[in-house]
C-alpha cells in the first residue's frame, strides 16, 4: 500500500526469496520454489499438430496429461543441439500444471530482496514480456520468470 | 418409496443451503451493497421455496415465500438492509430448520406455524420503510426465543424456547441422514481416477513382465493384481458416473403437481435416461433442468380449454431427452404448447427498461428469444408461487455456463419450445475409435462414427474420385466428400498403404469422409480437457491417455470438417428441408450436354438452354479487340474459351486439333460461342446435386450417366467474360424478376435462363427472404415454386397479395409436373400464370409477357379480388 508503483512485485520479493533456477540457452531464469511441482528428466510426448512450435507436445503426468512448453522457442533461440535431451521443469499455474522444456537445472538460491529490479527496458521483446525483474546476483543475473505470463502468451500465440 | 427419497434429498440439500445461508447472510450484513452475494441468498430461498412448494409442506412455503418477498424488494433496491432485516431472514432460517426437524422425524411439518414471523416478514415487504417494521419485532424476536444469536454459531444455539423441539435430538437426526451419504470431493475422485490410471499401467507392466517369465507364484500374484485392478478402476468410474435419470426421477412429480395446481393436463416423457452423466455435471444441472420444466409447464403449455380451441389434444405433451453428441451431452426440453411470443418479449423488455425501443426493433427472434436469460426478465403476466419472479431463465444460463455448457432456446408460435442445454463432457467416459495416421494416433468419439470403408488397394485409386481437385467418394450413389487427416493436421504422409481407409463421420447433419492410415479399434476413453494453451485449437476435443501410458488426442469432428473445408458452407436448411430438397431434385429429369474441357473430364449444362453446336476450323478465327470472333451467319460471333475461365494458365497446344468445338447460347438477338475441348454426350437424367462449388464458373457436382459431373454455372460464366452480353443492354429491356425456391440448383438454373434473355434476376430460398428482397427492391415478376413453403405456394401469393403496393404485382407459380401434390395448390386462383418448371422456355414466354403495367396486370387484380 505505501508503494503503489512496486507493489506487485514488492510484496512478492518480501514474501519469496527462495528461487529454483534453470537455464536456457545463455539466460539463467528463477521462478518461485513453491511453484516448482518437479523435476523431470526428458519425457515421451505425444505430438500436437497445428500446435504453435512452442508446444513440444503432452506428456502423461501420472494420469494428468500436461502441455510441455519448449522455452528455447518461446524465446526465439536457436534450437538445443541434436542428443542435448531438455529437461521438465512442472510449474503450478491457475490452469494446473504445466511443464517448461528448458536446458539446465540449477541450484535452489536464497535471494535478499534488496537486489532485485524490475526489468531493463532494453531487453529483447521476445524475453521481457515474460520477465517480471532481474536480481542481481554475485557472478550474474538471474532472471524472474512471469510464470502465468508465459502461460498466457503461448496461448495466446494459438488464438 | 419415491417420495420419500425425494423429501430425504430435499432435507440433506435444504440442511446444506441453510448452513451456507448463515454464513452468506453476516457477510451480506457486513457488505449490504453486494449484489450478488444478494442474489445468491435470494435463490437460495427461492429454491426450498419452490421445492416446498411441490412437496407440500405450505407451512415452509408461507415462511420462504414471504422472506423470498422481502429479498426480492431489497434485490431490486426498493427497500435498504439493515440489522433488522436481516435478523428477520435469519429467524427465517431458523424456523425452516426447525420445520425440517420436524419433517424428519415425522413427515409432517409440525403444529407451529410461525405467524409472528410471517407477519412481521410481511409488514417488512409492504412497509415503505422497512425500519419502521423494526422496533416492533425486536421484542418478539426476543421473546420467540431464537434470537439472532445463532446467525454466529450453528443450529445447536437454539436451545431455548417454548415451542423449540429438542435440539439434540434435531442435531442427532440430521446427522443420521448424513451418514448415509458422504459428499465426497470431485477433485478428491479425480485423483483417485488419476491413481487407477496409474495403477492400470503399472498393472500392465507387471502382466506382461509376467507373460515373460515362467513363474507360478509371480503369475498367480499378477492375475490377481489383474481382477483387482479391473474391479477398482470401474468402481472408481462408477463413483463418478451417474445417468441421468437419477435426477429426472423427482420430475413426473413435479410435472404432476404444477399440472394440478394450474389446472392443466401434462404429459411426461423421458427418453435417454440412461444417458451417463459426470457427478459434477449431474449436480450442475440438476436445478436448471427443475427451473426449465417448471417453465414448461407454467408458461409454455396452454390450459386445456384453450389448447382444444387451437385443435390440439387436451393433453400438452413435456418430452425430455438427454443424448450423447458431438462429443457433448444435449439435454432437450420441448413442450408442445403456445411458444414464446416474441412480441411480448420485445415489449416486456422495452417495460422493464432493459432496451430501448429502437433497440429492440433490430433484433432478431433469436436474438429477442435469448432476451429471456436476462436478470429479472420474466414475461409472465401476474407474480405466482410457482413462478414469475423472473428468476429462473437467468439462473439456468448462469449455471450451464459455468460447467461450461450452452444453452440455446428455439420456439415455434402456436407449437411449442424447445430449450436445448449442451454440455460438455468433460471427465466423461465414452467409447472412441483409436486411429493412426501420420505415426500418430488419435481417438474420434465413436457418436461422430457411421461407417467404415476399406478400399483394397488396386480399386481404392479409382474409387476416390476427384471434383476439380476435391477428392469425393461415390457411396451409394451419393457423393461423399473426402478429408485426408496427414493433409488436414499437416503431418508426414507414411509409406503407402495396400488399402485406403475411409472413416464416415457425421458433423452436425452433414457426413464427409476422413481418410486415416490405420485403424486400430474402438477403446474407452476418459476425456481429459485441453490445456489452456491448446483451447484455441477447433480441431480437438480433448485428450486420453491409452493403454500404454501415452496421450492421444481427441478429434474434434466438427473442427476438422471445417478445417479441410468440407463443411465450410452455410448450412441452409435443417436436415429435414435438405431431405426435401434432395427430394426435388431426384424427381427433376433434366436433359444435360456433357463436354470436356482442360482438366475437367466431364463437364455438363442444360441443354435448354443451348442454342446449337458448331465446329470452326482453326483458321476462320479473328481477333475483334482482345476477344476471339468467328464469323457465323452473317454476324459475329464472339468465343469465349472454357478453359481459360475454368483452368487460367493452363494453356495447351492449341494446334493440336483441327477444328475447335464451340457450343453456341443465344437469346435471339445475341449469341456467344463457348470454346471447349470435346462434345461427349447428352444425357436425361435426374440431377441429383451432392455438392455446391465454391469455385467460380461451376455451379456444383452431381452424378450423370453414372459418373462424377461439374455443372457449368453459365451465369457467372457469362457475366465474367466481359464479353459484351450483358453490356449494352438498356435497363428497359431486362425486367426485375425475383426467383423463389428452395433449391439452390433449380434457382441457379432458372436464374441463368432468365440472366441469358436479359432480365436481372435476384433469388429468394424462402418465404421470408422473398418478402424481405420485395421490400428492399423494386420487381416486376415473381416466379415462385408452388411448393415454396409447407402451406403451398399459395401462402407467398396471400403475403404478396396483402399489401397494397404489391397487388399488381404479377407472381408466376412454377409446377413441378413430376408431383402430384401440387394439383391442389395450382387451381389456387391468384396466379399469374402457371408454367411447368423445368421447361426454361416456356419460363421465358410467361416473362415476357407478363408485364406489371401490361393489360394482363388487370387480370391479375381482378383476380385477386376474387380471391379476396
Amino acid at each position: 500500500m505505501l508503494n503503489e508503483n512496486t507493489s506487485s512485485a514488492g510484496t512478492e520479493n518480501h514474501a519469496v526469496s527462495q528461487f529454483s533456477t534453470f537455464f536456457v540457452g545463455d539466460l539463467f531464469f528463477g521462478v518461485d520454489v513453491l511453484r516448482v511441482q518437479e523435476v523431470l528428466l526428458f519425457q515421451q510426448m505425444t505430438r500436437v499438430p497445428l500446435a504453435p512450435n512452442v508446444i513440444e507436445g503432452l506428456i502423461n503426468l501420472r494420469g494428468q496429461i500436461v502441455t510441455a512448453i519448449d522455452m528455447r522457442r518461446l524465446l526465439r533461440l536457436p534450437d538445443r543441439a541434436t542428443g542435448q535431451a531438455p529437461m521438465n521443469m512442472v510449474l503450478r499455474t491457475e490452469d494446473g500444471p504445466v511443464s517448461l522444456l528448458v536446458d539446465e537445472i540449477g541450484d535452489v538460491v536464497d535471494l535478499d530482496p534488496g537486489s532485485f529490479e524490475r526489468p531493463p527496458q532494453n531487453v529483447d521483446p521476445a524475453g521481457r514480456e515474460l520477465i517480471r525483474g532481474v536480481y542481481k546476483l554475485k557472478d550474474r543475473l538471474m532472471l524472474v520468470l512471469d510464470v502465468e505470463q508465459t502461460v498466457d502468451l503461448v496461448a495466446e500465440r494459438i488464438s | 418409496m419415491q417420495d420419500q427419497e425425494v423429501i430425504r434429498e430435499f432435507i440433506v440439500e435444504s440442511y446444506e443451503n441453510l448452513s451456507r445461508l448463515d454464513q452468506e447472510l453476516v457477510e451480506l450484513e457486513q457488505r449490504p451493497k453486494d449484489k450478488e452475494l444478494l442474489t445468491s441468498i435470494f435463490r437460495t430461498i427461492h429454491t426450498i421455496k419452490g421445492t416446498c412448494g411441490f412437496l407440500a409442506f405450505s407451512t415452509l412455503e408461507k415462511i420462504t415465500h414471504q422472506a423470498e418477498s422481502l429479498l426480492s424488494r431489497l434485490r431490486d433496491g426498493q427497500c435498504e438492509l439493515d440489522s433488522n432485516i436481516v435478523s428477520l431472514i435469519l429467524e427465517t432460517v431458523d424456523a425452516t430448520r426447525k420445520v425440517l426437524a420436524s419433517i424428519e422425524a415425522t413427515s409432517e411439518e409440525g403444529p407451529e406455524q410461525f405467524d409472528s414471523l410471517t407477519e412481521r416478514l410481511r409488514a417488512a415487504v409492504t412497509g415503505s420503510d422497512a425500519r419502521q417494521t423494526g422496533p416492533a419485532p425486536m421484542p418478539s424476536v426476543e421473546s420467540e426465543a431464537t434470537s439472532p444469536a445463532p446467525a454466529a454459531g450453528s443450529g445447536g444455539d437454539r436451545s431455548s424456547g417454548v415451542e423449540a423441539p429438542k435440539p439434540e435430538s434435531d442435531a442427532a437426526k440430521s446427522s443420521a441422514i448424513a451418514d448415509a451419504n458422504i459428499r465426497v470431493g470431485v477433485g478428491l475422485l479425480d485423483n483417485l481416477m488419476d491413481l487407477v490410471g496409474e495403477l492400470v499401467l503399472a498393472r500392465n507392466q507387471i502382466l506382461q513382465f509376467n507373460s515373460e517369465r515362467e513363474d507360478p507364484a509371480l503369475n498367480a500374484t499378477a492375475q490377481r493384481l489383474n481382477l483387482i485392478t479391473s474391479e477398482l478402476q470401474e468402481g472408481v468410474m462408477k463413483t463418478r458416473m451417474q445417468p441421468i435419470g437419477t435426477i429426472w426421477n423427482k420430475l413426473p412429480r413435479v410435472v404432476r403437481d404444477m399440472a394440478q395446481a394450474l389446472g392443466k393436463q401434462i404429459q411426461l416423457e423421458m427418453d435417454g435416461a440412461e444417458t451417463e452423466l459426470d457427478r459434477t455435471i449431474i449436480e450442475a444441472i440438476k436445478d436448471p433442468l427443475v427451473h426449465l420444466v417448471r417453465n414448461s409447464c407454467d408458461h409454455g403449455i396452454e390450459a386445456p380449454d384453450i389448447r382444444s380451441s387451437k385443435g390440439k389434444p387436451a393433453a400438452g405433451k413435456l418430452l425430455l431427452r438427454a443424448y450423447h453428441e458431438g462429443g457433448q451431452v444435449n439435454i432437450e426440453i420441448s413442450d408442445d404448447g403456445g411458444g414464446i411470443d416474441v412480441a411480448s418479449v420485445r415489449r416486456k423488455a422495452i417495460e422493464k427498461g432493459m432496451l430501448r425501443p429502437e433497440q429492440v426493433e433490430k433484433l432478431s427472434d433469436r436474438e429477442t428469444l435469448n432476451l429471456i436469460f436476462q436478470p429479472g426478465f420474466s414475461t409472465a403476466q401476474k407474480v405466482t408461487t410457482v413462478s414469475g419472479r423472473g428468476v429462473g431463465m437467468d439462473v439456468v444460463k448462469s449455471h450451464i455456463e459455468r460447467i461450461g455448457g450452452v444453452v440455446d432456446i428455439v420456439s415455434q408460435p402456436g407449437q411449442g419450445t424447445t430449450v436445448k442445454l449442451k454440455i460438455p463432457l468433460t471427465l466423461a467416459i465414452i467409447p472412441g475409435l483409436v486411429i493412426t495416421s501420420g505415426g500418430e494416433r488419435f481417438v474420434i468419439p465413436q457418436v461422430s462414427l457411421l461407417e467404415l470403408i476399406r478400399l483394397e488397394s488396386g480399386s481404392s485409386e479409382k474409387r476416390i474420385e476427384h471434383v476439380h481437385g476435391t477428392p469425393v467418394y461415390r457411396r451409394r450413389g451419393t457423393l461423399l466428400p473426402i478429408a485426408h487427416l496427414n493433409q488436414v493436421l499437416d503431418l508426414n504422409s507414411h509409406a503407402q498403404n495396400d488399402a485406403t481407409n475411409i472413416i464416415v463421420l457425421q458433423a452436425e447433419d452433414r457426413q464427409f469422409g476422413l481418410v486415416v492410415d490405420g485403424i486400430n479399434d474402438t477403446q474407452e476413453i476418459v476425456v481429459k480437457p485441453l490445456s489452456k494453451q491448446l483451447k484455441g485449437l477447433s480441431i480437438y476435443a480433448g485428450s486420453t491417455i491409452m493403454g500404454d501410458g501415452r496421450v492421444a488426442l481427441i478429434l474434434d469432428v466438427l473442427g476438422i470438417g471445417q478445417r479441410s473445408g468440407v463443411l465450410s458452407e452455410i448450412r441452409e436448411q435443417s436436415r429435414a428441408a435438405a431431405d426435401q430438397r434432395t427430394e426435388i431434385l431426384a424427381e427433376q429429369k433434366q436433359r444435360m450436354l456433357l463436354f470436356r474441357t482442360g482438366s475437367f473430364d466431364r463437364l455438363a449444362v442444360p441443354l435448354s438452354l443451348v442454342s446449337r453446336l458448331e465446329e470452326f476450323p482453326w483458321d476462320s478465327i479473328e481477333k475483334a479487340g482482345d476477344t476471339q470472333v468467328v464469323q457465323y451467319r452473317g454476324r459475329i460471333l464472339s468465343l469465349l474459351s472454357l478453359r481459360e475461365i475454368l483452368c487460367p494458365g493452363d494453356h495447351k497446344d492449341k494446334s493440336e486439333a483441327q477444328h475447335i468445338q464451340v457450343i453456341v447460347f443465344s437469346d435471339g438477338e445475341n449469341s456467344i460461342g463457348i470454346v471447349v475441348d470435346q462434345i461427349l454426350d447428352v444425357v436425361e437424367e435426374a440431377i441429383n446435386i451432392r455438392e455446391k462449388s465454391t469455385r467460380k464458373g461451376l455451379l456444383g457436382s452431381a452424378v450423370l450417366g453414372g459418373l462424377v459431373t461439374d455443372i457449368l454455372d453459365l451465369n457467372s460464366i457469362l457475366r465474367s467474360s466481359g464479353a459484351g452480353w450483358f453490356n449494352g443492354r438498356g435497363s428497359e429491356a431486362g425486367k426485375r424478376v425475383l426467383v423463389a425456391s428452395k433449391s439452390p440448383f433449380l434457382r441457379g438454373l432458372i436464374h441463368c435462363s432468365l440472366d441469358m434473355a436479359g432480365h436481372r434476376v435476384s433469388e429468394a430460398g424462402d418465404l421470408d427472404e422473398t418478402i424481405r428482397l420485395l421490400e428492399m427492391q423494386p420487381v416486376d415478376i415473381v416466379l415462385t415454386e408452388l411448393d415454396l413453403s409447407p402451406r403451398g405456394g399459395g401462402e407467398l401469393l396471400s403475403a404478396v397479395r396483402a399489401r397494397q403496393e404489391w397487388q399488381m404485382l404479377p407472381v408466376i407459380g412454377l409446377m413441378n409436373p413430376n408431383r402430384r401434390a401440387n394439383a391442389s395448390s395450382a387451381s389456387t386462383p391468384g396466379f399469374s400464370e402457371l408454367v411447368d418448371i423445368a421447361d426454361p422456355e416456356a419460363i421465358l414466354q410467361s416473362v415476357a409477357r407478363l408485364d406489371s403495367d401490361a393489360p394482363i396486370a388487370l387480370d391479375v387484380e381482378r383476380m385477386a379480388r376474387q380471391e379476396r
